[in-house]
């Protein structure tokens, strides 16, 4: 189990500032929440962390060490992320066994089969899943599929961008299911984006509210029941989304 | 509103939708009636019900549409001859589609869609098609429409560009507005809003509105009657207000599905698909 430590993490595309001075903290074995609306740098902050985007100031430590520290091959042992659409993140003319396989090719693992069979089986697939290709798969499925190849690797740290958000609420369960007892079983860290507040609170043991670029504050789950929070900006996000709940 | 007013605008019996080349049909044998009320449909992707939408509109030009009857204020939809159609499509029936960074035409100024949508169906004067506009804008609550009706779709926020989608459709007055999945792509903050305003004009108007959805929630809230659909067929229907006594299998596993602020953290129940949900159902819905 690793942590993440996140400071002053800023980025600029050309003259918009996108990221403002992001510190945040996660325990190793923690899940950590990233919610606020679209356009306030959710994503961009586990771009970032992963190094998808190279150019940004501050710096990230993983279990210590800082990403930009670490070699390519490490890294993507450390940390993997899973995408939102699972319909846009898999490559259509690839089989989930070459899909599979490409990340051990390259980070030159051994024992192929047995580390495929082992990935689809702890994601709830059949093994004969192997040889299907995206369009043969439904959105739960492929979401499996996306999980999976993060997993083939053994990080430490998954980064989920709203995992979810494509996916019916039935699948939904399935998923988050999947995903709270890969972290019992496997101890990963996760960081999680998501815009369902109902999600986070399943999910995550804290999390952070964003807005423009900025994080206006980090609050426990406990804290959205009741809404404690005292950000004027929070307050609005936790008392909207209590609002459509709840609302009759 | 009553629950069933004695004037329905739309009712439809035993409607079914085959797509041409696929084995089995979407939509099997859906009955509904609809008066001055919000009806909403929900389901899993796949269930047919934006398939039922789009066949209201007479959409699908790939696929066969049978029904014992589909009538709309007095029109055979079934019959209606495309010409007939194009009299209904927008000006008394009109659609509001799930995203509106596709459905806005990028190179065109917002506010001259809206008046060309208004146009299509009114004659009047370019100024006063222009002036009903910028009402309709200001109705959606959008603070400044003169600026906002020189934008381009690329120029406004998703809830913006939802808000102009509700203005074009809502301008003709139409009696019924399907809305087809209007606030998935838009943020919880700004998605009450959308919602809100949606519901303020078709009260006020006295709007017929098919809202399919698969956010229970949002259902509960804005509809007054919903019928769950499952492979195609009604599984149930019911009142907004009692969506938590369903006792369909399918609709009490969508309902535990969802994770609910503050409940509990342990496995969500999944739901247990069984074979015999997607066998015919007795027309009793």
């Amino acid at each position: 189990m690793k942590s993440v430590n996140v400071r002053n993490m800023e980025i600029a595309f050309g003259e918009t500032r996108v990221l403002k001075d992001v510190c945040f903290d996660v325990e190793p074995g923690e899940c950590f929440g990233l919610v606020g609306e679209s356009g306030s740098g959710k994503s961009t902050v586990l771009r970032c962390l992963s190094l998808l985007l190279s150019v940004w100031g501050g710096e990230v430590k993983i279990g210590g060490t800082s990403v930009r520290d670490m070699a390519t091959p490490e890294r993507c042992r450390t940390l993997q992320m899973v995408f939102q659409d699972p319909y846009g993140s898999l490559h259509p003319r690839h089989s989930v066994r070459t899909t599979l396989s490409e990340s051990l090719i390259v980070n030159r693992l051994d024992n192929h089969q047995e580390r495929m069979e082992q990935v689809l089986t702890d994601v709830g697939l059949p093994i004969d899943f192997l040889d299907r290709y995206p369009h043969q798969l439904s959105g739960g499925q492929r979401q499996r599929v996306a999980i999976a190849r993060a997993l083939i690797l053994e990080p430490d740290v998954l980064l989920l961008d709203e995992p979810t958000s494509a996916l019916d609420v039935s699948v939904q369960a399935e998923i988050l299911n999947l995903l709270a007892r890969l972290r019992a079983e496997k101890g990963f860290t996760y960081i999680m984006v998501s815009h369902d507040l109902a999600v986070v609170d399943h999910m995550c043991e804290r999390f952070a509210v964003m807005q423009a670029g900025r994080i206006v504050e980090i609050l426990p789950r406990e804290a959205i029941p009741g809404n404690g929070a005292t950000d004027p900006y929070a307050r609005e996000l936790i008392g909207a989304s209590l609002e459509y709940e709840r609302a009759v | 509103m009553t629950d069933h007013p004695s004037d329905p605008i739309l009712s439809v019996e035993n409607l079914s939708i085959h797509y041409r080349g696929t084995p089995r049909p979407a939509v099997r044998n859906v009955s509904f009636t609809l008066g001055r009320e919000r009806l909403g449909i929900v389901g899993e992707s796949g269930s047919g019900k934006s398939t039922v939408g789009r066949a209201l509109l007479r959409l699908l030009p790939t696929a066969e549409i049978t029904a014992d009857r589909m009538s709309f204020k007095g029109i055979d939809l079934l019959r209606a001859s495309e010409k007939d159609m194009l009299h209904v499509r927008g000006a008394q029936m009109s659609m509001i589609l799930q995203d509106p960074k596709f459905s806005l035409n990028p190179i065109q100024r917002c506010g001259d869609q809206i008046t060309e949508a208004y146009l299509t169906h009114n004659k009047c004067p370019k100024r006063e098609a222009r002036a009903r506009t910028l009402d309709m804008l200001e109705a959606v609550q959008i603070r400044d429409p003169e600026r906002v009706y020189g934008l381009y779709p690329h120029e406004v926020s998703g809830g913006m560009g939802q808000r102009i989608m509700i203005a074009m459709m809502l301008l003709t007055n139409p009696s019924l507005v399907i809305a087809d999945e209007p606030t998935s792509a838009l943020d919880v903050t700004v998605r009450l809003q959308v919602l809100g305003i949606l519901d303020a004009l078709v009260r006020d108007k006295g709007i017929g509105l098919i809202m399919i959805s698969h956010d229970l929630n949002l259902v509960r809230n804005f509809c007054d009657r919903v019928l769950i659909m499952y492979a195609g067929q009604v599984v149930e229907s019911l009142k907004a207000s009692e969506l938590d006594n369903a006792q369909h299998p399918y609709s009490r596993g969508l309902l535990a599905a969802q994770p609910r602020i503050g409940g509990g953290r342990g496995t969500l129940p999944v739901l247990q698909r069984r074979p015999e949900w997607s066998e015919p159902v007795e027309a009793s819905s």
